[in-house]
């Protein structure tokens, strides 16, 4: 494979409703096997994918977060959310599973200007 | 230019699937080259061979064979999307012990290496979402 293409993959999908969220992890994980950086945004109600203690085996589904712990591993570490959502959502930081850059809005233009090519789940 | 598109949305209940159909026909029409169509997610299920709509209706399925068939184009859909979904080829109705394979001809299954090595090549990555 030739030039390193850097990646945006935005999430935009509720974690459990649809196979959105997962489908775009399994491809997060599968473009850092072949070294393309890749950056993660979750806005709307893709933020619920990184709310902790979810509880999915009522729904007979498997973790999400279980899914999320591996991205580090993958050395996926520029991971999105927008300060609007969580503040509309009456969320904090100490709401997600994980670490990650909170951004204004209307920065997101500029993030998706910055990678090669932007996914969209 | 370089196109590669990606279809997540199911054949049957979102019409963004059939957009994608005439986006990738306009593409060809205005000289640009397509070098990947990726189905994933419910994308995937147009790739049964099975599929019998009613005879006033449109079939995508025989549409996207046509095209591909006319332009030589590279028809991947995501293995464990598909598996998953029951879009069998005869290796994997095999691997699965299922009675018959499903996957329309025209159509091969792989892995997402080949979705990121579209990523990699194309000018132009769209998706068609659900």
């Amino acid at each position: 494979m030739s030039a390193k293409k850097s990646i945006l993959i935005i999430n935009q999908s509720a974690p459990y409703g649809s196979s959105n969220g997962r489908e775009s992890l399994d491809l997060a994980l599968t473009c850092s096997i072949f070294e393309m950086p890749v950056s993660l945004l979750f806005v709307g109600d893709g933020l619920y994918q990184l709310i902790n203690n979810q509880s999915p085996e009522q729904l007979q589904m498997k973790k999400h977060e279980a899914m999320l712990s591996a991205l580090p591993m993958y050395d996926i570490d520029q991971i999105y959310v927008t300060a609007e959502d969580l503040s509309e959502n009456d969320l904090t930081e100490n709401d997600l599973a994980m670490p990650v850059t909170l951004i204004q809005r209307d920065v997101i233009a500029s993030l998706i200007q910055q990678n090669d090519s932007v996914l969209t789940f | 230019m370089k196109f590669s598109l990606v279809i997540h949305a199911s054949p049957f209940s979102a019409q963004t699937s059939s957009t994608a159909y005439r986006y990738a026909k306009c593409l060809l029409d205005e000289g640009h080259q397509i070098f990947r169509i990726f189905y994933y997610g419910d994308g995937v299920l147009v790739a049964n061979q099975q599929i019998t709509p009613p005879q006033d209706e449109s079939n995508l399925l025989t549409a996207w064979q046509a095209l591909a068939e006319e332009h030589a184009l590279d028809l991947v859909v995501c293995i464990a999307a598909a598996v998953k979904r029951g879009i069998l080829d005869e290796n994997e109705a095999k691997r699965y012990e299922k009675p018959n394979a499903n996957l329309a001809s025209g159509f091969e299954l792989s892995g997402l290496g080949q979705l990121a090595e579209a990523i990699a090549v194309s000018d132009r990555v769209v998706t068609f979402g659900s």
